[in-house]
């Protein structure tokens, strides 16, 4: 018996009633009343569903809700067991309130707050009712999101810093905070991190976010599906393979169309090499942090040696819309697969000789053993996904657990552990990057089997109000993409959910207790999404 | 240890020679070359600042520090601080809460300063363009000396772009 039948019948005992209806094969929209909105999910807490993803709209109007007050919808997304549930819950324009389920699932804070400062809608005893993505780029009383708000806005000439925003306080003898950001000191992403320390001893860390929110949510709206999935390549430029497909799986279970096989084994390839790229990167960055040199720059070799082949294979050297609706822009030839196997055949050579002279090296043991834990309870309480998630004990992989073309037909090995410190994730990312090379082997030998054929389904226009979830696993982890189309092929609504959503929060524990000088490298062992995050 | 030499020994130098040609020289423009000379005499420091990119120019500049390009034996070199920067290296559309951040760091960078959009975020907009949210172009906000396009531009371009600045006329 699925699990699903257990919990109906139990929300049916408490008396929230749910009409069910299937998306996919492993999504179904669950609708029930915005008064149950927070004890369906402290039902769900109990069921052990993970949170996934939040986020809210307005309906389409239909002809006959003429003159009727206009409404919201609100979602959230759980996950068990592979199976996922879209909760939906319709609320009235002119007193957009519903329960929080942040008091429940701290995973729902930060993304609640982004629907309260987009949408204008109040999430009843949420525990943070600080804004969170509106600064003070608009008024408190605008919504971007809402249908009468122009995607021009009001902006002031220039828009001044939010200073106003409450971080936590610290008192005490000896505990000073530092701030740090938006601006960094290094290449990266902006955003602010406030700490309170004692001596070098971190004891709060609190992120402030939403420095590069670039209206991505609003300027989808209009778009055709061509456009947003060049959009979605955009999220956060490091996953553009991922979001890119996410966002077209959405778009093509909205309008049905069914992508060729060969498009999605090709799909696979690019996801998996995608992946390795950002893993050996993030591993020479690691030992960086660590000031071990030698690391960094074979790491860094290794990434480029992979960006230039895929620039000499497929024209872009991260495949930048190279994922277009309905399928694919390049082929995989039998020449191609040819180069991308004895790429895989120098890479396990190269990393056969790297990896024990890192092994064995003591003093990167010292710095990257216990650093940084973040212990499974945490990791499980936040939703923590992906690599993160998987060095924490959060077994779960979107490729093995809720498996989509092309990982339905292979087999998909996890990579595991449980230890939950900066080393945890080291290695775990470098089982990964030997799965991946696995992956697209079976990929290739797939592909030689198939005839040459269509790498781009044809297009059909879907219907004015059809919507759809694209879940797949980018190298971050699970990307949630949702997609509804208005009148005329184009898009209605887009709302990405980067895993960065969920990890950042987690950063913010597995730094504690840690010292001010680890912060870099913890936060490098996380390596989340600015961009993804703000939107 | 022994492992670790035996490795950097059979990597080798994988260090590559990067030539400029002079259209792509006349491309960048001679009177910027000009001004490049008189100020900075042949070293720059660049403070990178994102303003609201997808973080995939941000890649590409770290790959500028990989042994292929190795950016730093010509000379440039990346700051932490605008106060010691010759250049400023601006990605991404301005967002608008990030548009005082980036004038402060532009007040912050002392005269003669330079500024380089990177990306096609920076240099027009990109997808991104102007909205409620996002001001566009980083010349929207501040002056801009020198546009670099591509989404990203690759390290090989970046470096060129870079290196036209500082040669010597």
């Amino acid at each position: 018996m699925s699990w699903k039948t257990a919990f109906l019948s139990n929300l049916d005992e408490v008396g929230i009633f749910v009409k069910s209806e299937s998306i996919s094969p492993l999504v179904e929209l669950w609708e029930i009343d915005d008064r149950h909105w927070q004890n369906f999910a402290k039902m769900a807490f109990e069921f052990k569903l993970r949170w996934a993803a939040g986020f809210a709209e307005n309906p389409p109007q239909s002809p006959f809700q003429k003159g009727e007050e206009k409404q919201f919808y609100v979602h959230a997304c759980f996950e068990k067991s592979g199976d996922y549930i879209l909760l939906r819950a319709t609320i009235n324009f002119s007193k957009p309130e519903i329960p929080s389920q942040a008091t429940v699932y701290a995973a729902a804070n930060r993304s609640e707050r982004h629907t309260h400062d987009m949408f204008g809608i109040t999430f009843l005893n949420h525990p943070d009712p600080r804004c969170w993505t509106r600064h003070k780029v608009w008024k408190k009383s605008d919504h971007p999101l809402r249908h009468d708000f122009p995607v021009q806005g009001f902006p002031a000439d220039i828009t001044p810093p939010d200073t106003d925003y409450h971080f936590v306080q610290s008192h005490g003898v000896g505990v000073y905070e530092i701030p740090v950001g938006p601006v960094h000191a290094g290449i990266i992403e902006p955003g602010h991190f406030r700490f309170q320390a004692v001596g070098e001893l971190i004891l709060n860390l609190e992120e402030r976010l939403g420095y590069v929110h670039k209206g991505t949510e609003k300027i989808a709206e209009g778009r055709t599906p061509e456009g947003l999935a060049k959009l979605a390549g955009r999220v956060s430029g490091d996953t553009c393979v991922s979001h890119a497909w996410a966002a077209c799986m959405a778009m093509e279970q909205a309008a049905g169309v069914e992508t060729p096989k060969r498009a999605a084994l090709i799909r696979g390839i690019f996801a998996e090499r995608e992946r390795i790229a950002n893993h050996l990167g993030d591993l020479g960055a690691i030992c960086n942090d660590v000031a071990f040199a030698f690391a960094f720059m074979q790491f860094m070799r290794l990434k480029e040696l992979l960006c230039r082949s895929n620039y000499e294979l497929f024209g872009h050297r991260f495949l930048m819309d190279k994922i277009i609706v309905g399928g694919v822009a390049v082929d995989v030839t039998e020449t191609t697969s040819h180069v991308l196997l004895s790429d895989i055949e120098q890479l396990r050579t190269e990393l056969a000789s790297l990896m024990p002279a890192i092994d064995l090296n003591s003093s990167l043991e010292d710095r990257l053993y216990t650093a940084g834990y973040l212990s499974p309870e945490t990791a499980a309480h936040f939703g923590t996904l992906g690599f993160v998630g998987r060095a924490s004990g959060q077994d779960f992989d979107v490729r093995r657990d809720a498996p989509y073309a092309p990982y339905d037909s292979v087999k998909v090995k996890v990579a595991f552990e449980d230890q939950g410190d900066i080393a945890s994730r080291f290695w775990v990312r470098y089982k990964e990057i030997n799965a991946s090379l696995k992956l697209i082997e079976q990929f290739i030998e797939q592909l030689a089997q198939l005839p040459e054929g269509d790498l781009v389904a044809t297009w059909k226009t879907p219907e004015t109000g059809s919507y759809g979830l694209g879940i797949v696993d980018g190298w971050r982890g699970e990307i949630i993409s949702y997609v509804r189309f208005g009148e005329n092929n184009t898009i209605a609504r887009f709302y990405p959910r980067d895993p960065s959503q969920l990890n950042w929060e987690a950063l913010e524990k597995a730094v504690l207790n840690n010292i001010v000088p680890d912060f870099p490298v913890c936060n490098k062992s996380f390596n989340c999404s600015y961009s993804g995050n703000d939107l | 240890m022994l492992r670790l030499f035996q490795k950097i020994f059979t990597t080798g130098v994988v260090t590559e020679n990067v030539k400029v040609y002079d259209e792509e020289l006349e491309a960048i423009g001679v009177e910027i070359k000009r001004y490049i000379d008189q100020n900075f005499a042949g070293s720059l420091a660049i403070r990178q600042v994102d303003a609201g990119s997808c973080n995939g120019c941000e890649l590409e500049i770290h790959a500028l520090s990989n042994p292929f390009y190795d950016v730093e034996r010509f000379g440039i070199h990346f700051v932490a601080s605008p106060r010691h920067a010759d250049v400023l290296l601006v990605t991404g559309v301005v967002s608008r809460a990030m548009q005082t951040a980036l004038l402060r760091t532009y007040d912050a960078t002392p005269n003669p300063k330079w500024v380089i959009a990177m990306g096609d975020c920076a240099s027009c907009g990109g997808e991104f363009g102007v909205s409620y949210a996002s001001c566009g172009a980083v010349n929207n906000v501040i002056p801009v000396d020198m546009t670099i396009t591509g989404c990203p531009p690759t390290p090989l371009v970046l470096l060129k772009s870079l290196l036209a600045l500082m040669q010597k006329k």
